[in-house]
C-alpha cells in the first residue's frame, strides 16, 4: 500500500516514522527545501501540560497523550527535550480563580503532577519573577525542544525505515477517482496513491480542497519572539513562565530555550487568510513592544539589549480553534490540519492516531515490519565529552578538532555531518548542529561554513544558498 | 593529552595580542605563546585594506595588513615567541590555572603562570538591534561584508544601504561604492555620527553617499532577498515618526551596529562591567584575577588600532612582571564625573603610568576634561569639538599621581 503525506512538519514527518514501522510505501511531500521549515520552525518551543484545552476537543485529547510520548520520542530520536516545568502566574484575585480553573481543567485532562504555589514557593523556585506575583499553577511536565529537531529527525529515522522523502515538491492537485485517492500532481512528478494525509500545516485548507473535501478555512495567526543571549541571560528562569491566559490563547511567555537562551514570545495578530500572508513572518516594531511590555510585567530584571534574534512564526488557526484530524468523505484522504499550539505537543498523538483512524477508515490491518529501527542517533557533539575520548577522536579524524563556531563550539565534523544527512542550506546547517545560533549570529563563522558547504556540495561559495534556491548570499565575483 | 607549560599565554593573535607578546618578550620571559582562532596573526587587521592605521604607534599611515605585518615583524627577533594558529579556547579553569586547547593536531592543557586576554570584540548582530520587517538574504554586518570583499572576492550585493555610522559602517560605504556596489545611504540613530570626522569625509563627503542622522529601519521587506528598506526619522525619544518614512530599493542591507567585546570565555571569572561589557581592568591591564591581564577590545572599544597595540603591550609588559616577581600594586577605582559616558581602565594601579580612554556623553563645542584624585587636579585642559564617536586619550604619567580614588569629569568651557 502506498501512503503519501503532504508536509515535512512536526507532524508530518512523525506520522510518516509511525508509519514506516508497517509494511507500507510511504512517500513525504514538502514543498520547502529542507523540512520543518514552516510551522514547526518558528514557535515557542515548549511541549505543553495540557491543562488548557477544554475537555472534549482535540486538543485536550491529543495534547496530554503527546507530552507524556515525548519522553519515549526524544529518546528514541535522540534529541533534547527537557521538563522543566511550567508555572502560570497569577497577579490578582481575577485572574487567581483563572488558574484555580486551569488547574482543575488539568485534572479532568489527565495531566499529572500539577500543584498551585504560593509567592514565596515561586519566588524561592524562580527569584526574577516580579515580586507582586500572587500564585502559579506549576505544571512539571511541560518541557522545552528544538521543535525542527523533531522534524528533521522523524523524517531522518522515516527515510533509515525507508520512506522516500522529496523536497522542493509542491503539491498542485489531488485526483480523486469514484471518490477514492488516486494521484497526487506536484511540480516534481506524479505520484499514484492509495492513502494520502494531508499534514500541509498553514496550507491545510488547500490541500483538502484539491481532493474535493472542505474544509474550515485557515488564516495564520502571527507570533513574533526575541531570543535573548545565553551568555548574558541564560538561567535568568529555569522553568516556562505564562501570563494567565486570555480568550486569545496563553500569552506571552518567558522561557528557556534547549541551547540556554531566554526567548520571550509569541504576540498574537490574526492575518487574513489570503495567501500572502500565510508566509508574512515579518516582526514588527509594534510587535517588539508588546513582548518587552509583556515580559517586563511578569519579570522586571529583563534586559532587551541582550537580544540575538527576532523572528516570527504562524500558527494555523481555524475559527473552531481545533484541530482537524481524521477520517474524510473522501476514501483514502485524511486530514491532520489546523493544529495551532499545541500542535508540537500534540504530533506524536496524533500520529499514533491516524496510523489506527486509517486502518479503521479503510477496513485494514497493517503488518508491522519485522526490520523496524525507532532509534536515530544525533549528530555526535563533542563538547561536552571527556578530552581523552575527544582527544583520541581527534587522532583519526582532524575535522573533530576543527572548531568552526566558537560561540556554540560545533566542529568541522558535525557540520559535515549535517551535510551528509540533507542539509542543503545555511540554515540546514544551523538547526542541525545550533552552528551560527550563539552570541555572534554567524559573525566569525557564517563564511566558514558557507565555504564548508561549498565543499562539500561541489558548488561555488557564491551558489551556497540561506534557506532556498532564490536565497542565494553572495552575488558572484568583486573582482574577476 | 599533552601538557605545555608556558610562562605568558596569549588568546587572540590581532593588534592586541600581538602588542602584548611584543611587551611580554621584551622582558625577557622565558616563554610566550600566542593561540588564535585564525591560521594567521592580525586578527580583523587582515580584512582592514584601507589605510589610516599606524600614525601614532609607527609614525606612518598603513594599511591594516600592512600595520599587521609591521608587528609581525618586530617579533620576529625575539626566539621566546611562539605563534599557533587554527586554535580553539575550550575552557579556563581559573581555579587550577589551566586552558585547554582544541585543534586539528588535538587537544593541548595549557599551564600558563599569566594569561593574557586580547580576544577583540565581535559585532552587534540585526537580531541584537530588533530590526523588523523580513529576515532574507542580503543582511549583513559590516564585517562579515568586508569579509567577503576583501578576503573572499565575493560580492555581497549590487545597491546597499548601511545601517549605522560607526566607522566599519563608513568605511564600508565607501569599499562598497569602490567595488560598483551602489549605497543609497548611511542611515544613523543618533543626532550625531557614530565614526571619525575624517572617516565622514573620506567615506561619505568623497562619494556623495548621504547620511541620514536621527533616522532608523522601520521595516526590511523582501521574502528571498531584500528588496526595500524602509526607514523614518526619530523624535526625541527615539521613536519613529510617522509620515517621514522614506523606502530604499536596495538588495543589500549592511549593519555597522556596534561592537561587543568578546568575553564569553571568562565572564564567569573576571569582573566584566555592565555598561560596556568590557573586561574590567586596572592600569596595568591587569583583570580582576591578578594573573591574568587583558587589553583591546575585549576591554573596552578602541577607536584607533595603534591604542590597541599600545594597550596590549603594556599588558603583556605587566604579565612578564607578574611571571617575574608575582607581585602585584594597591588599586584605585576610577569614578565617571559629569558628561563621561565611557571611562577605563577601571582602577589605577600604582607604579604605572595612568593611560586614560574616554568618551563624553553628548557633544560639547568646548569641554574642560577634568582629572581628579582627592583634591589633588591631575589633569585640567580644554578640549575642542568632543564627541561621543571620538574617543580621547589622556596620559598621565606615574610621578604625577598619589594615592587615592581618582574622579574624571568633563564640564562645559
Amino acid at each position: 500500500m502506498r501512503i503519501g503525506i503532504i508536509g515535512a512538519g512536526a507532524v508530518g514527518a512523525l506520522t510518516a516514522r509511525e508509519l514506516t514501522r508497517y509494511d507500507l510505501e510511504v512517500y513525504i511531500f514538502e514543498k520547502e527545501f529542507d523540512v520543518g521549515m514552516g510551522v514547526t520552525k518558528a514557535n515557542s518551543a515548549i511541549i505543553h501540560a495540557g491543562y488548557d484545552d477544554e475537555p472534549g476537543t482535540l486538543r485536550a485529547k491529543f495534547c496530554a497523550k503527546g507530552n507524556e510520548m515525548y519522553s519515549a520520542v526524544a529518546k528514541e530520536l535522540d534529541i533534547e527535550f527537557k521538563r522543566i516545568g511550567s508555572l502560570v502566574l497569577a497577579f490578582s484575585d481575577a485572574e487567581l480563580r483563572i488558574i484555580e480553573e486551569l488547574y482543575k481543567r488539568g485534572l479532568e485532562n489527565g495531566v499529572p503532577g500539577l500543584e498551585i504555589w504560593d509567592r514565596d514557593k515561586i519566588l524561592a523556585h524562580e527569584p526574577n519573577i516580579n515580586q507582586e506575583v500572587l500564585a502559579a499553577l506549576w505544571a512539571p511536565t511541560a518541557g522545552i525542544i528544538e521543535p525542527w529537531m523533531i522534524a528533521i529527525a522523524a523524517v531522518e529515522n522515516a527515510v533509515e525505515n525507508g520512506a522516500k522523502l522529496f523536497l522542493n515538491t509542491e503539491v498542485t492537485d489531488i485526483v480523486i477517482e469514484n471518490n477514492k485517492i488516486k494521484r497526487v500532481v506536484t511540480n516534481n512528478g506524479d505520484f499514484e496513491v492509495d492513502v494520502l494525509i494531508n499534514a500541509a500545516g498553514l496550507y491545510g485548507d488547500y490541500v483538502s480542497k484539491m481532493a474535493g473535501v472542505e474544509t474550515l478555512p485557515i488564516h495564520p495567526r502571527k507570533g513574533e519572539y526575541i531570543l535573548l543571549d545565553k551568555e548574558e541571560f541564560g538561567g535568568f528562569v529555569k522553568s516556562v513562565l505564562f501570563p494567565t491566559p486570555s480568550t486569545l490563547g496563553k500569552g506571552t511567555l518567558v522561557t528557556p530555550t534547549i541551547d540556554g537562551g531566554i526567548l520571550v514570545g509569541p504576540t498574537a495578530v490574526d492575518l487574513p487568510g489570503e495567501r500572502k500572508f500565510r508566509e508574512d513572518t515579518s516582526t514588527t516594531i509594534q510587535g517588539f513592544e508588546f513582548l518587552m511590555a509583556k515580559a517586563f510585567k511578569m519579570t522586571p530584571n529583563i534586559d532587551f539589549r541582550s537580544s540575538i534574534k527576532t523572528f516570527a512564526g504562524l500558527r494555523p488557526e481555524t475559527p473552531i480553534k481545533d484541530f482537524i484530524v481524521g477520517r474524510t468523505k473522501v476514501n483514502g484522504f485524511f486530514n491532520a490540519i489546523g493544529t495551532r499550539s499545541p500542535g508540537l505537543t500534540a504530533a506524536p498523538a496524533i500520529a499514533c492516531f491516524l496510523v489506527e483512524e486509517i486502518q479503521e477508515a479503510m477496513g485494514i490491518t497493517f503488518h508491522r515490519r519485522a526490520n523496524f529501527n525507532p532509534i536515530r542517533k544525533r549528530i555526535r557533539s563533542y563538547i561536552q565529552m571527556p578530552l581523552e575520548d575527544w582527544d583520541r577522536i581527534i587522532e583519526k579524524d582532524p575535522l573533530a578538532g576543527n572548531i568552526i563556531c566558537s560561540c556554540n563550539k560545533v566542529t568541522e565534523r558535525e557540520i559535515v555531518e549535517a551535510i551528509k544527512r540533507g542539509a542543503r542550506t545555511v540554515d540546514g546547517v544551523k538547526f542541525r548542529t545550533r552552528a551560527m545560533f550563539g552570541s555572534c549570529q554567524g559573525g566569525f563563522c557564517s563564511h566558514k561554513i558557507m565555504k564548508i558547504l561549498a565543499r562539500e556540495l561541489g558548488v561555488d561559495v557564491s551558489d551556497v544558498v540561506l534557506r532556498n534556491e532564490k536565497t542565494k548570499i553572495l552575488y558572484g565575483k568583486v573582482r574577476t | 593529552m599533552r601538557e605545555i607549560p608556558v610562562d605568558v599565554l596569549i588568546i587572540g593573535a590581532g593588534a592586541a595580542g600581538m602588542g602584548a607578546a611584543l611587551g611580554a618578550a621584551r622582558e625577557g620571559v622565558q616563554k610566550v605563546i600566542i593561540i588564535e582562532r585564525e591560521d594567521r596573526t592580525g586578527g580583523i587587521l587582515n580584512q582592514c585594506i584601507h589605510n589610516g592605521f599606524g600614525l601614532h604607534y609607527f609614525r606612518e599611515e598603513l594599511t591594516g595588513p600592512e600595520y599587521a605585518e609591521r608587528i609581525k615583524s618586530l617579533l620576529k627577533d625575539y626566539e621566546n615567541v611562539e605563534f599557533k594558529g587554527d586554535q580553539f579556547v575550550k575552557a579556563i579553569d581559573y581555579k587550577n590555572r589551566t586552558v585547554i586547547v582544541v585543534s586539528r593536531e588535538g587537544i593541548v592543557l595549557y599551564r600558563p603562570k599569566t594569561l593574557v586576554v586580547t580576544t577583540g570584540a565581535r559585532e552587534r548582530p540585526m537580531g541584537g538591534i530588533l530590526l523588523p520587517g523580513t529576515r532574507p538574504a542580503g543582511i549583513f554586518t559590516a564585517g562579515v561584508a568586508q569579509r567577503w570583499i576583501n578576503l573572499e572576492n565575493r560580492k555581497p550585493g549590487n545597491r546597499a544601504l548601511v545601517i549605522g555610522s560607526g566607522d566599519i559602517g563608513l568605511i564600508m560605504a565607501r569599499r562598497l561604492t569602490l567595488e560598483g556596489i551602489k549605497v543609497e545611504a548611511v542611515v544613523e540613530k543618533m543626532p550625531y555620527p557614530g565614526g571619525l570626522e575624517r572617516n565622514i569625509r573620506q567615506c561619505l563627503k568623497d562619494y556623495d553617499i548621504p547620511l541620514y542622522l536621527s533616522h532608523t529601519v522601520v521595516e526590511v521587506r523582501g521574502k528571498d532577498r531584500v528588496e526595500e528598506v524602509v526607514i523614518a526619522e526619530l523624535d526625541n525619544n527615539f521613536r519613529p515618526i510617522a509620515g517621514t518614512e522614506k523606502v530604499f530599493k536596495v538588495d543589500t542591507l549592511v549593519l555597522s551596529v556596534g561592537l561587543i567585546p568578546q568575553t564569553n570565555l571568562f565572564k564567569d571569572f573576571l569582573r566584566t562591567d555592565p555598561w560596556t561589557k568590557g573586561i574590567v581592568c586596572t592600569s596595568s591591564g591587569r583583570t580582576s584575577m591578578n594573573w591574568i591581564f587583558a587589553a583591546g577590545n575585549c576591554t573596552v572599544i578602541y577607536d584607533l588600532v595603534d591604542w590597541v597595540t599600545e594597550e596590549g603591550e603594556k599588558a603583556g609588559k605587566y604579565a612578564a612582571f607578574y611571571v617575574k616577581n608575582g607581585q602585584e600594586a594597591a588599586k584605585f577605582p576610577l569614578e565617571k564625573g559629569q558628561n563621561v559616558g565611557i571611562l577605563f581602565p577601571n582602577y589605577y594601579e600604582e607604579g604605572t603610568n595612568l593611560n586614560i580612554y574616554l568618551r563624553v556623553k553628548k557633544p560639547m563645542d568646548r569641554g574642560i576634561i577634568r582629572i581628579k584624585q582627592r583634591n589633588n587636579l591631575l589633569y585640567n585642559k580644554v578640549h575642542a569639538s568632543l564627541m561621543p564617536s571620538e574617543m580621547v586619550n589622556v596620559k598621565i604619567p606615574e610621578p604625577k599621581i598619589g594615592v587615592g580614588d581618582i574622579t574624571v569629569e568633563v564640564v562645559e568651557a
